[in-house]
């Protein structure tokens, strides 16, 4: 406690400040976060990872060493200010905590469950070294669920800057365009959001599943748009319904976003690939997920249910369709991968999950050919790959090994292989810069070189992350903000 | 309606965000045409195009092409056949109903004007997509000769409105010679190709009759458009549901097509893929007609 002041000529004291006690970090492992048991939840849906109480999170919040340097920060793609939410955390100020998280990520309660930390904020974290880094992404999902749990009226809102009179379309609601549209909300723009499906969200309601990512979060947080006065047209194709020339003539908007998403699946060229029973795993997640396929015949769009599935990949999107084949019934799945596990970029607790859930793992295989009888998947020709030196990528190319083929016994098999850009696009403005694999070129800012056309996301980056899309259209929303305003 | 992802229906559907259905008419005994509003659909509308509608909350994403639409009115119109649950759905409303969704114009429309001499076949449904069709070629200044077919007289559609067009001729044609010739469409088909008198075709219908018409006017040369139905989810390129072999090649129908040159289509894949879901639709559609009351 510093000492009183006394007439000696030192300053007279001013007001005194409540004391904060200081920090001081529990040493210790990471607090686990419950699960639902991978027997019980292979049957449905539901969600696997229960979230943090608040119990839970103050004791994971009080590990953080709350450091001069956080390195944390640098670790995420978008600047979260990490310390400090978990500092927010540590004082039980939730609610401060929500806005530190809010002033750089739209969608906590999404990144919190999604976001790949392991390879971002987790691994820049200095208690990485003792293998045991801050549980970052469960803090944020904690306190983004914390928001989404207010009462509609309560929840952590950004004030909203006074009505420009300027009004900006934004081209697909997927992370890019609803981060952007927000951004563009608080700004004090009317915004329209313009969407070729029936509902809003792109992949993290058509993509990723409900046992990953809840849609009634997803939903909650397109509310949120709703609420600042977000409009969201669906049934929207920009290059078919309008053109991003309507948008800034007939359709009176000042500027546009283009957030439209990679799209175009990858396949993989080997013959009997339009067999009955092979899909893309869009097609297949879609159906799901978007068209309800797993309650059908209550919901009306079928879903091919194979007894024995093979998806073929090694990302988050093949885990996804594993994990999915498996909840609809499948009796045996699959995974097929080219490289070892070590190599897989999906995320660590996907690959643990679906190893927990019984999902089987072919390493080092390619697929040759599908085999078919009458129309229909019977199997699949594989042949077993082995690992070169490491290319200039780093990576080690795979190559095949010679009379190592098998066949694989299947009845379906799911393409995850990636994504291309969706052509609609070069409908949408034909004269919008294009890179040669068809993605929008931009510069730093978002701009394109059409005036007052912006974008972001998986259209310019390729299939990437969510909280790189959301980052994107967040940025992308501040160059439009100073163009709107010029 | 149930599951945990209801959720993603619930904030839409006001009536405000629904399309209209204006008028729908019977055209025979399974084919029936509906009239929807849907201003910004109409407003960008080509002949050869399509959309996609879900009846409701729980319903399917469904291809339908154009068979005539207004843009100053705002009204689309296309022709279907009861074929499965949603069709059947469809027949069920009336004017002053709801569609849930409508999205388009999707596809690459036709390419008319410049083609000379064509014939359009048009069987059955596929008359109403030829209808919509020969109109845009009749308007462009291509001479066309339209030949219709279906099973028999009861299932013929679009007769009258074949006839109001400027067409060089109309040939009908049903399998049991119940109106116009006995017979299948390939007959004038060959005899037009035979005679020289057309310098391009286009076919729509079911796919073995576009199979047949390709195979046709192959051994003449003379190019040949079809426009296919794969089955498809989103429409807009993002599934591969709707991919379809033309000369080797992996091209999806709704962003490449629907049209493709009928020479190179691998007819036998496409047939074959349509048929990936039958027994599932045929329980889809017995469960929704227990509790209905229509004759079906
Ligand atoms: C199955 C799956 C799992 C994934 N898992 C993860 C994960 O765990 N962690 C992670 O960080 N990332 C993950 N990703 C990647 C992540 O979801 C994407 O990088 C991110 O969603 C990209 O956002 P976006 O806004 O650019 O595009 P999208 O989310 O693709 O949204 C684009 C939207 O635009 C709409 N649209 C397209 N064209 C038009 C048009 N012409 N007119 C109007 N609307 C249009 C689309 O319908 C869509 O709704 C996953 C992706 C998939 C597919
Ligand atoms: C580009 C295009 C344009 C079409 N235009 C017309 C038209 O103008 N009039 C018309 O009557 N029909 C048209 N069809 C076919 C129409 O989409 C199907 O008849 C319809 O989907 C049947 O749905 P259902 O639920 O009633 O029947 P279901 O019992 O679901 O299906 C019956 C058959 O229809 C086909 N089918 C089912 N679902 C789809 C789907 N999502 N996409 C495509 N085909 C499907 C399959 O071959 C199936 O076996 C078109 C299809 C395409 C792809
Ligand atoms: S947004 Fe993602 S990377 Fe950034 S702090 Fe949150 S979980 Fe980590
Ligand atoms: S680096 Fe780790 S310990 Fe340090 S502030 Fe960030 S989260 Fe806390
Ligand atoms: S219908 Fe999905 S890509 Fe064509």
């Amino acid at each position: 406690m510093p000492p009183l002041g006394d007439s000696a000529g030192l300053p007279a004291p001013g007001p005194r400040q409540p004391e904060k006690p200081r920090h001081r970090p529990v040493k210790g492992p990471r607090t686990p976060m419950r699960e639902n048991d991978p027997l019980e939840r292979v049957a449905g849906f539901t969600e696997v990872g229960l979230g943090y109480s608040a119990k839970e999170a103050h004791a994971e919040a009080m590990r953080c060493l709350q450091c001069a340097k956080p390195l944390c920060i640098d670790g995420c793609p978008v600047h979260i200010d990490i310390k400090s939410f978990i500092g927010k955390i540590i004082e039980g100020e939730e609610c401060a905590g929500v806005e530190v998280l809010k002033s750089r990520n739209a969608l906590p309660s999404a990144c919190g469950r999604v976001c790949p930390q392991e390879e971002q904020c987790e691994a820049a974290c200095v208690l990485k070294r003792t293998g045991e880094p801050i549980a970052i992404g469960r803090l944020e999902r904690y306190l983004g669920d914390f928001d989404l749990a207010r009462e509609p009226g309560d929840r952590c809102r950004p004030p909203l800057q006074v009505p420009s009179g300027k009004r900006a379309a934004v081209v697909g609601s997927g992370p890019a365009g609803l981060a952007c549209a927000g951004e563009l909300a608080m700004r004090g723009h009317d915004v329209t959001v313009f969407e070729s499906l029936h509902v809003a969200g792109g992949v993290l309601v058509y993509g990723i599943p409900e046992f990953r990512l809840p849609k009634a979060l997803v939903q909650a947080e397109i509310d949120m748009l709703s609420e600042i006065g977000v409009r969201i047209v669906t049934d929207a194709v920009i290059g078919a319904t309008y053109t991003v020339e309507d948008l800034l003539g007939s359709e009176g908007f000042d500027a546009v976003f283009i957030g439209s998403g990679a799209g175009l699946p990858i396949f993989s060229g080997i013959p009997g690939e339009n067999l009955n029973g092979v899909y893309s795993s869009n097609e297949f997640l879609t159906r799901v997920n978007l068209m309800r396929a797993y309650d059908f015949p209550r919901a009306d769009t079928p879903m091919w249910r194979g007894r024995a599935v093979a998806v073929v990949g090694g990302g988050n999107v093949a885990m996804d369709a594993a994990r999915t084949a498996l909840r609809l019934g499948a009796e045996k799945v699959t995974l097929v991968y080219r490289r070892t596990e070590e190599e897989m970029p999906a995320r660590h607790e996907e690959v643990h999950h679906a190893r927990q859930e019984g999902v089987e793992f072919l390493m080092l295989c390619s697929p040759q050919e599908v085999l078919g009888r009458d129309g229909f998947v019977t199997g699949m020709r594989v042949t077993r790959m082995q690992l070169g030196e490491p290319d200039e990528s780093g990576r080690r190319a795979p190559s095949c090994i010679v009379g190592s083929e098998f066949e694989l016994e299947c009845d379906t098999v799911i393409m995850a292989l990636g994504t291309r850009a969706n052509p609609l696009l070069v409908k949408a403005a034909p004269d919008l810069g294009l890179n040669k694999r068809g993605y929008v070129v931009t510069d730093e800012s978002g701009a394109t070189n059409l005036p007052g056309v912006y974008a972001g996301g998986d259209i310019v980056t390729g299939s990437a992350t969510v909280i790189r899309a959301m980052g994107a259209g967040k940025d992308a929303a501040r160059a439009m903000d100073e163009w709107l305003r010029r | 309606m149930s599951g945990p992802l209801t959720a993603v229906d619930r904030y839409r559907r006001r009536k405000a965000d629904m399309f209209e259905v204006l008028a729908q008419r019977q055209l025979s005994d399974a084919v029936f045409e509906m009239t929807v509003s849907a201003p910004a659909v109409a407003a960008k509308a080509r002949a050869g195009q399509f959309f996609i509608l879900r009846v409701d909350a729980d319903g399917e994403r469904v291809p339908f092409t154009f068979s005539d639409w207004s843009a100053d009115e705002g009204w689309i119109r296309f022709i279907y056949m009861r074929v499965g649950l949603t069709t059947h759905k469809l027949t069920h409303l009336g004017a002053g109903d709801f569609l849930a969704d409508v999205a388009g114009p999707l596809g690459v429309p036709t390419h008319v004007g410049g083609l000379g001499r064509v014939a359009v076949v048009g069987g059955g449904v596929g008359a109403a997509v030829a209808y919509a069709v020969a109109r845009a070629m009749c308007a462009a200044g291509d001479e066309v000769t339209v030949i219709l077919g279906a099973r028999n007289s009861e299932l013929l559609i679009l007769k009258d409105e074949f006839r109001a067009l400027p067409l060089k001729e109309l040939i009908v044609m049903t399998d049991d010679g119940s109106a116009g010739r006995h017979g299948l469409v390939t007959a004038p088909l060959k005899e037009l190709c035979e005679a020289a008198t057309i310098d391009a075709a286009m076919a729509i219908g079911p796919a073995i009759m576009m199979k047949f018409c390709a195979a046709t006017t192959r051994d003449h040369g003379i190019p040949t458009v079809v426009s296919l139905n794969p089955i498809m989810v989103d429409g807009t390129g993002m599934c591969g549901a709707c991919r379809v072999s033309v000369g080797g090649e992996m091209k999806f129908g709704c962003v490449d097509g629907p049209d493709f040159d009928g020479h190179r289509v691998d007819f036998e894949e496409l047939m074959s893929r349509q048929r990936v879901y039958v027994d599932d639709e045929r329980l889809a559609d017995a469960e929704f007609s227990k509790g209905c009351t229509c004759r079906r």
